[in-house]
């Protein structure tokens, strides 16, 4: 009997500190399920889903806070992607957070532009350059099209246009079904 | 010398078809003649655009560079004539999309004056190999069997993975396409010393010609063509008619019996591929000095007068071509860029000819297109004649069901895009469209994704400067705050207070002493008053002077 006892309770012991020591070996500092989501969002900071950005975002889907339709730059495909990773079901982008756009590219109308910087200060991946009381533009490659630099434009210079389709981003497009005949056994 | 029946290792699936061959050939290729004006794309091959060497006014001669290349992966682009620039400008090109891109615009002056930097090489076997690669590139050579892969950026691979035998594909084998057995026909000698050139480019002696056993006056012209040179270690291989013969993949399985690796390049087993039009023009640059400049295309199909082979300047458009080949047969025509398997179609006559067209088919795939197209039946027919051993039907159900994952499992990238599938599917199913709308939609997300975490960078980055802004501020006040809360209560305490006071009183103290009289006016002899009295009258003169 306290043989058995001593035998468990030391085997009890030992798992328990090899659990332990793996524990401190092998910690994880973030969470990488919060990674994982990250890296399926679109990354245009936009905040249109009500967080400030896109790791936030993806800390409160991991959290179980925020749903996993908030994100209109992203879209269904991001939904889908997203109830695949978490094992949820897909459901439609909400209506709150936004519809889904094409890409958009902000451009600054360079004569009307003061040179404030205000919009520098606003944009979320630094893609417009300038400085002060000098012209500022938007490197187009950069933009995520999230218009926050919109609102703080004093002058109303700054205009979101759809990304301009080029022989590089074509594509072919999927073609139409196929023709399902209504009575097979005529 | 060549030995013909060479042992081949014919390649998986494949179907035959009916060639057309013989309408646009027969005839010896014409010369075109110069157009109004030619439209020269900066993109006219695989990789980056070319960068425009010239500007609106300029006059150029025939051969120069008008536009250089960007990178390694990139080819410059030269005058197909003397002339103006007029512009570079957004034009519509040669591409399925239709879409407009940055071109030069190049109007003629029928003068042909070349440019001098057009040199002549009497002996091009004796240049050093690595030379012989310079000028291939800088001739702006590119595949001309239809990709349009810079030339000399594949000697260059070739070269680092120490290949042992030069591919050279005879085997047209898209239906109505004739430019290169034209070419064969009548500039083999060319063809052959262009081949001995690239050999020596590569530092090798083996060479494989693959060429359709049906072509039979093009396989007599090589061989009279080979025995009239010593070269020993060049064959002529015949390889059994049969779509699609002419594929990179195929033709390099059929001549060595070495498969290409999924995603890997001929160069990976030892072998490079090159178009006997390549060869030609290879030789056109060496030889003579002569850039690309212009290329043989097929003007073919069931909607034109008469199909024939023209020698045309890149940048002439279509129109002018199918005019030179007795026009349209009736008003509503289809126009292919490419064979009917793997061509596309485009929606004007207006475009120019590029560096990567091969042929023109008028109206041909109308009698398919008109096809209903009917649900998969699953037969199976598309798996038996696939030549990449791929399972077109399975591909389609994930195309179709956009499951891009899945596809990739299935070994999409491995579809050469031939279009045997299509031709045999009893339910006239599009399917090289769905694996091109797959491969664009899985290259685009690639770029987004590409896009996205730049974006992520570019935003944890901005977070971090504003962090450490925010910190230098914090770090700034309480500085300020440490050193106001350790001032001296009194200003004599402060070393740099009390020097300021000491000096504003030694000021103070000059100022109330200024008023006295000047020192030195005391105690003057007569004849020094008398010349002060006058300077001074001669002052009072010149100013009322």
């Amino acid at each position: 009997m306290i043989n058995a006892i001593l035998v468990i309770g030391g085997l009890a012991a030992l798992f328990g500190l090899i659990l332990a020591i793996a524990a401190i070996r092998f910690h994880v500092k973030s969470d990488p399920i919060v990674d994982k989501v990250d890296a399926l969002l679109p990354q245009t900071q936009c905040g249109q889903c009500s967080y400030p950005g896109c790791r936030p975002y993806a800390e409160a889907i991991t959290n179980g806070s925020a749903d996993i339709n908030q994100c209109p730059p992203g879209g269904q495909t991001t939904i889908i992607a997203l109830a695949d990773l978490l094992g949820k079901d897909v459901k439609p982008l909400n209506p709150e957070n936004g519809e889904e756009q094409v890409a958009m590219v902000a451009v600054i109308d360079e004569k009307e532009c003061i040179g404030c910087t205000l919009c520098i200060q606003a944009c979320p991946v630094d893609a417009i350059l300038g400085a002060a009381k000098m012209m500022h533009t938007v490197i187009a490659e950069q933009c995520t099209g999230c218009d926050l630099c919109l609102p703080p434009c004093p002058e109303d210079c700054i205009e979101m246009v759809p990304l301009a389709q080029s022989i590089d981003s074509w594509k072919w497009p999927i073609p139409e079904s196929p023709v399902i005949r209504g009575s097979i056994s005529k | 010398m060549s030995t013909t029946r060479a042992r081949i290792w014919p390649f998986f699936g494949g179907i035959r078809l009916p060639g057309h061959k013989s309408e646009s050939l027969g005839k010896t290729i014409q010369a075109h003649s110069l157009p109004q004006q030619l439209i020269l794309p900066l993109n006219q091959h695989i990789g980056l655009s070319a960068t425009p060497a010239v500007k609106p006014g300029d006059k150029v001669f025939k051969g120069q560079l008008i536009a250089s290349a960007s990178s390694s992966v990139s080819a410059p682009i030269h005058a197909p004539t003397s002339g103006t620039i007029k512009a570079i400008t957004q034009h519509p090109t040669l591409h399925p999309s239709g879409l407009n891109a940055p071109c030069i615009v190049l109007e003629p002056d029928t003068q042909e004056q070349w440019a001098d930097t057009i040199k002549p090489n009497a002996h091009p076997l004796q240049i050093e190999p690595e030379t012989l690669r310079k000028l291939i590139g800088s001739a702006g050579i590119v595949g001309l069997g239809g990709a349009a892969f810079p030339t000399r950026l594949k000697l260059e691979t070739g070269i680092e993975n120490n290949i042992d035998t030069l591919i050279i594909n005879a085997a047209e084998c898209e239906p109505y396409i004739t430019c290169d057995n034209a070419l064969i026909l009548e500039r083999a000698a060319h063809i052959i010393e262009g081949i001995q050139i690239l050999l020596r480019a590569l530092n090798i002696s083996r060479c494989l010609i693959g060429i359709e056993d049906e072509m039979k006056p093009a396989i007599h012209t090589l061989k009279q063509a080979l025995t009239l040179t010593d070269e020993t270690d060049i064959r002529l291989v015949e390889t059994p008619t049969r779509y699609p013969a002419g594929g990179e993949k195929q033709l390099v399985k059929t001549l060595t019996g070495k498969e290409i690796p999924a995603n890997g390049l001929p160069s990976d087993i030892g072998v490079l591929c090159h178009n006997v039009g390549t060869c030609y023009a290879v030789y056109q640059a060496i030889r003579h000095g002569i850039p690309l400049i212009s290329r043989i295309v097929t003007v073919a199909g069931p909607g034109l007068g008469k199909a024939c082979n023209l020698e045309v300047l890149f940048g002439t458009p279509i129109k002018d071509l199918i005019q030179l080949c007795g026009g349209y047969v009736n008003d509503k025509t289809d126009l292919l860029i490419g064979g009917p398997m793997m061509g596309y179609p485009v929606n004007s006559d207006e475009l120019p000819i590029i560096k990567s067209c091969n042929c023109i088919l008028v109206g041909s795939r109308s009698t398919k297109t008109e096809q209903t197209v009917m649900p998969c039946i699953r037969c199976g027919e598309c798996v038996d004649v696939c030549p990449a051993k791929i399972l077109p039907q399975i591909l389609y159900w994930h195309a179709q069901a956009k499951e891009f994952d899945r596809i990739q499992d299935y070994h999409l990238f491995d579809c050469i895009e031939c279009g045997c599938c299509d031709y045999v599917c009893p339910s006239h199913i599009p399917l090289v469209q769905y694996f091109r709308f797959a491969k664009n939609e899985i290259w685009s997300m690639e770029k987004e994704k590409l896009k996205s975490d730049q974006a992520r960078e570019r935003h944890e980055f901005r977070n971090q400067r504003i962090e450490k802004q925010k910190q230098a501020i914090e770090e700034r006040r309480r500085k300020k705050k440490a050193a106001l809360e350790n001032k001296p209560k009194n200003l004599a305490d402060d070393p740099k207070k009390s020097a300021i006071l000491a000096a504003i009183e030694r000021v103070q103290r000059k100022k109330s002493v200024a008023d006295v009289e000047p020192k030195n006016t005391s105690n003057l002899s007569n004849a020094q008053k008398r010349q002060i009295k006058e300077t001074d009258e001669r002052r009072k003169n010149n100013k009322s002077e």
